[in-house]
């Protein structure tokens, strides 16, 4: 009867739209070896949320040991600092926008294949998550340690990181891995979750 | 009672296509029905509309309006997890262009599909192999596709279409981007696919040898079913031809 295969082929959908929970270890995997098997394509990624961390970092850190200074010096390096927030931002959308969009067919073929939207959302989110968290890490040791070192060659380098503090040092550690993964996270997700909620054809057709 | 299954059909189906200021029909009331089992071949021009109602079919795309319905279920009525759902499931997809991940292995490829219907890595693994081995190409299953021809890639993405043993296999010019020879191998193996596992499958083409292997053959017009010709119909035309 047509009726009842209607009603079967229903109830065998819903059935199954319960049990694909892919797991969290699935999506870890195919993201990290997405990255490695890219590896100088992520480096190119990376090394854009790197620099703007690291130059955010920098001017921050020079801002932290700029005491005893005019305030016309001070008014400058806050100029800078809002500057390199700016700089790294744009840098960052930018690496992450081109990243995602030049995977949009391969978006489209992952759709045809049955994988769900969110799954689709969630490797991306995987991919920020990581990418974000390990140049910003590296952006602010850089970065820190420039200006550090810089100031080190006036009032030398034990005056140089007590300068800064180790309270400073921390927030500051902090300030610039939050920035870089949250500023990573936007930029990702915003175009990944459009890819993934288009028709599949029109993924496919995406050309860039 | 022997009542006649069909695994596809559409119901008026239009699509249009909006360019600059001007609006394109590229489907303009497309009824087809297709029985589960069969051999089809879309064939059309190009612009006729073959890859719309192929990705209509697909639900890859939704119509403007009209309804297609696989196996009973009105895409129009899924949300887009149940359509996912129904392409990991019910239809496996080869394109012109191969679409493989670049990034994978044929092994890794052919396994994609298995994840999205939440089988295990052995389990899909075993899977993957089992298929390769049925396209000929176990001893190519850790090559990348950029190490492969465009045969084998295609070869691999119809291992791929087939991972979840689903009731219907499309393919949107599957012959397209390879030479004839090649080309034949594709057909060939895509009617042992009918032959031997029952697949149901559609082909969008403008290739005649896929006239020899299909058991029916639809003819797209400017967005409209030109004819539908059943393959003894054409033996006997040709046969009729030979006699003169």
């Amino acid at each position: 009867m047509p009726g009842e295969n209607n009603s079967s082929q229903q109830t065998a959908l819903e059935a199954g739209i319960n049990r694909i929970h892919l797991p969290f270890s699935t999506v870890v995997q195919i993201t990290m070896n997405s990255l490695k098997i890219r590896f100088w394509r992520s480096m190119v990624t990376a090394s854009g949320i790197f620099l703007g961390i690291a130059f955010l970092s920098y001017v921050s850190t020079n801002l932290l040991t700029s005491e005893g200074q005019g305030i016309e010096e001070r008014a400058r390096l806050v100029w800078l600092v809002v500057m390199s927030l700016l700089v790294s931002t744009v840098g960052i959308v930018n690496s992450m926008l081109m990243s995602v969009t030049e995977r949009f067919r391969e978006i489209g073929t992952m759709k045809c294949l049955g994988a769900p939207d969110d799954f689709v959302v969630k490797l991306f989110f995987v991919e920020a998550v990581f990418t974000g968290a390990v140049s910003s890490v590296g952006g602010w040791v850089v970065g820190y340690l420039g200006s550090v070192i810089a100031k080190s060659f006036s009032i030398g380098l034990i005056h140089s990181f007590q300068a800064v503090g180790a309270v400073r040092t921390l927030e500051l550690a902090v300030g610039c891995i939050v920035i870089g993964v949250f500023v990573t996270l936007i930029a990702t997700i915003a175009p990944a979750r459009s890819a993934a909620a288009m028709p599949a054809a029109a993924a496919l057709r995406t050309e860039v | 009672m022997a009542v006649t299954e069909y695994v596809v059909r559409t119901k008026d189906v239009v699509k249009e296509f909006k360019m600059g200021q001007e609006t394109m029909r590229a489907l303009n009331g497309i009824s087809v029905d297709i029985i589960r089992g069969e051999y089809i071949s879309i064939m059309g021009p190009s612009g006729s509309g073959k890859s719309t109602l192929f990705n209509a079919i697909g639900g890859l795309d939704k119509p403007d309006s009209g309804s297609v319905f696989i196996n009973d279920v009105d895409m129009a009525q899924l949300d887009a997890n149940e359509l996912a759902f129904l392409r990991c499931h019910t239809i496996g997809y080869i394109f012109q262009t191969f679409n493989l991940i670049t990034v994978m292995t044929a092994l890794e490829n052919v396994r994609l599909p298995t994840i999205f219907a939440g089988k295990g890595t052995e389990e899909g693994t075993e899977r993957a192999i089992e298929l390769l081995n049925l396209v000929g190409l176990g001893h190519r299953l850790h090559h990348k596709p950029s190490e492969l021809s465009g045969g084998q890639q295609q070869r691999v993405a119809c291992a791929r279409a087939l991972a979840n043993n689903p009731s219907i296999i499309l393919a949107d010019e599957p012959t397209g981007n390879l030479d004839s020879k090649t080309g034949a191998e594709i057909i060939d193996l895509l009617r042992r696919l009918n032959k031997e596992q029952g697949v149901t499958i559609i082909s969008a083409t403008h290739d005649y040898k896929m006239l020899d292997v299909s058991d029916r053959i639809i003819w797209i017009r400017d967005g409209k079913v030109d004819k539908i010709e059943n393959r003894s119909d054409i033996s006997i035309h040709v046969g009729g031809m030979d006699g003169h």
